[in-house]
């Protein structure tokens, strides 16, 4: 639905609608021994925004992949369970069709760029879709402008730095505006402020579209201040899934390789030592930390 | 070790990557190299290894002009990490991509071995020895190409981008290894745009902005000076951010460990309560 804003109606997504149902979900890829997902259930509410965290293959692209069909249609191998995306079953369903539902930008962004020019590979599965012209065009500025990447317009994405790649191929699968987005480590090539002003975008469609966000990452101090729900996987299944603040109060999520904020980190030194200050809940951005310790001091 | 004497690059298609860049490092040095997308940072890396040759200018890695070197020569100084680790591998299973340039270097087949099951271990893809390389997962990728230049240890060592895919407990092993290469007199020169993760290394920092250093220096110099990173799309690591909004109760802007922070501010309070 769009236009509905979840924040605003005063609560998370919990009274929408699931747009995701994972249901004891295992995959083997076609020639390893060993499962790359154990297990999983999930259940996404429309307009929810999930953060995916945990070590490097602990199956988090590969949960991604389950998504949005590409696992099994396009990888073989052994799938147990079902995942149903927007009321398709994905074993069933075209990935042309599902990747409308779900968008997702791959952890590499070579694998996803092939036109001659920025401005056509961002046009391309629009027109694929029989968009009209005009919409085209829309489409196109806004993803530019959302990605800060006007000046790279005519530019031939082959021959591009690492950076902007990323961000042509995550401003393709915007101008798309599907339902559910998926994105895999998106800012892992991007500099600090481009990351930053990328999740702003992502944020921004969430709340204003109701767009569904799933995203994995390693760096997280600017993502988990607007996510909804952590959750963190462990050789192929979902160890942790909850409300990032509770997630990051209740103990260290080191052993998973997941850092977080380094504001977190001194509130939890801080309230190991019992002194003066307690955070009885966790601060994740430089603010609210800074905010408790003026109430503190009056 | 490595110098740039006024170096300018200019791709075929016309973009000047590189406008003017002179720099000196040091063997034994660490460096970190960073600036918004799009500034040079590639392109300076691969002048190290001939990948690329200046259109104006000179390199000079070890003794050598990169322009009077064949790239063969300067693979034996020189080792390379690509953004994109996938674009290196050529090899059916990760132990042979490993092997291959150890082999080519004429190292006695025990000693391939040996230091093979030790690179791959350390960055612990022990168990995909006989995977393809192709099908492993982003970081595992990153991790192998960060392998195959661990066995063979050039003396100049550039990482694109190394930690990429990487989660918290794989960067720590990294920095370790960085250290580690440097302990054997390494150079290493790595691009990154995790702040934190230079943050915690505090290497000498050199930072590009359109194909020109604007700056160069120790850590704190670079990562407390929020004008420079503001310049060229950088943003200060979280604690740096967290002591500098702490000055109004007397905390100094630091990239102190958060224990020594959490430590500091508690004292600062309780001399505040005290005294109030
Ligand atoms: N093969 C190429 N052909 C033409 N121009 C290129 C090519 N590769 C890079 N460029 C351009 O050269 C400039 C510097 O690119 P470079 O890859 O060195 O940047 P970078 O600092 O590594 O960026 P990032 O942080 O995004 O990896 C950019 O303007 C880029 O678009
Ligand atoms: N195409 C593939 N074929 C075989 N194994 C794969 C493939 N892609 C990933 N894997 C393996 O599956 C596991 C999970 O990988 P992945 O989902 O990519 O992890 P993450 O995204 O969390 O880093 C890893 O052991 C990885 O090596
Ligand atoms: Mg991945
Ligand atoms: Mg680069």
């Amino acid at each position: 639905m769009l236009g509905t804003d979840r924040r605003e109606a005063g609560g998370e997504a919990e009274g929408a609608p699931a747009i995701i149902h994972v249901e004891n979900l295992s995959f083997r890829y076609y020639g390893s021994e060993q499962y790359a997902l154990r297990d999983v259930n999930l259940v996404v509410r429309r307009g929810e925004f999930v953060v995916l965290a945990g070590r490097s293959g602990c199956g988090k692209t590969t949960l991604l992949r389950c998504l949005n069909g590409l696992i099994p249609n396009f990888y073989e191998g052994e799938m147990l369970g079902r995942v149903l995306v927007d009321g398709m079953d994905t074993r069933y369903t075209p990935t042309h069709i599902l990747s409308q539902a779900a968008g997702m930008v791959f952890q590499n962004p070579d694998n996803q760029l092939f036109a001659l020019s920025v401005e056509a590979d961002i046009a391309f599965p629009l027109e694929n879709l029989g968009f009209p012209r005009e919409i085209i065009l829309e489409r196109i500025n806004w993803a530019l402008k959302a990605l800060k990447i006007e000046d790279l317009r005519y530019r031939s994405p082959f021959e591009l730095s690492g950076g902007q790649k990323q961000k042509v191929a995550i401003a393709s699968v915007l101008a798309m505006k599907p339902k559910i987005l998926l994105l895999d480590e998106p800012t892992s090539s991007l500099d600090p402020v481009s990351a930053r002003n990328l999740i702003e975008s992502i944020v921004e469609l969430n709340k204003r579209e109701g767009l569904t966000i799933i995203i994995s990452e390693h760096r997280l101090e600017h993502l988990l201040p607007h996510a909804d729900r952590l959750i963190v996987m462990d050789r192929g299944m979902i160890v942790r899934d909850g409300d990032p603040r509770k997630i990051l109060r209740d103990e260290d999520l080191l052993v998973y390789g997941v850092a977080p904020p380094k504001v977190s980190e001194v509130a939890r030194c801080v309230n190991a030592h019992r002194g003066c200050l307690k955070f009885e809940e966790i601060p994740l951005t430089v603010h609210e930390f800074v905010e408790k310790v003026r109430r503190l001091i009056g | 070790m490595i110098s740039f004497e006024d170096v300018e690059y200019v791709y075929p298609s016309g973009v000047k990557a590189l406008d003017g860049v002179s720099l000196k490092i040091e063997k034994g040095e660490i460096v970190a190299l960073m600036g918004e997308n799009g500034s040079g940072k590639t392109t300076l890396l691969k002048h190290l290894n001939g990948l690329l040759k200046p259109t104006r200018g000179r390199v000079v890695v070890d003794g050598v002009d990169t322009r009077s070197a064949t790239i063969a020569e300067l693979a034996r100084r020189v080792g390379l990490v690509f953004q994109n680790a996938e674009s290196m591998f050529f090899s059916s299973t990760v132990w042979e991509e490993v092997a291959f340039a150890l082999r080519n270097f004429g190292y006695d087949e025990m000693i391939v071995r040996r230091r093979v099951e030790w690179a791959l271990n350390f960055m612990e893809l022990g168990d995909y020895a006989e995977s393809s390389p192709f099908l492993l997962s982003g970081g595992e990728k990153k991790r192998l190409a960060l392998a195959i230049i661990l066995a063979w240890s050039p003396e100049v060592i550039a990482l694109d981008e190394p930690t990429t895919g990487q989660d918290q407990l794989q960067k720590e092993k990294l920095m370790q290894m960085i250290r580690l290469l440097k302990e054997q007199g390494r150079t290493i020169i790595a691009s990154t745009h995790d702040v934190e993760f230079v943050a915690q290394l505090k290497p000498r920092i050199i930072v590009m902005r359109r194909g020109k250093v604007i700056a160069d220096g120790g850590a704190e110099e670079i990562l407390l000076n929020e004008d420079l990173l503001r310049s060229c799309n950088l943003l200060p690591p979280q604690i740096a951010s967290l002591t500098r909004e702490l000055g109004f109760i007397g905390i100094k802007p630091s990239l102190k460990h958060p224990r020594e922070v959490a430590k500091e501010l508690l004292d600062a309070l309780s001399r505040i309560m005290r005294g109030g």
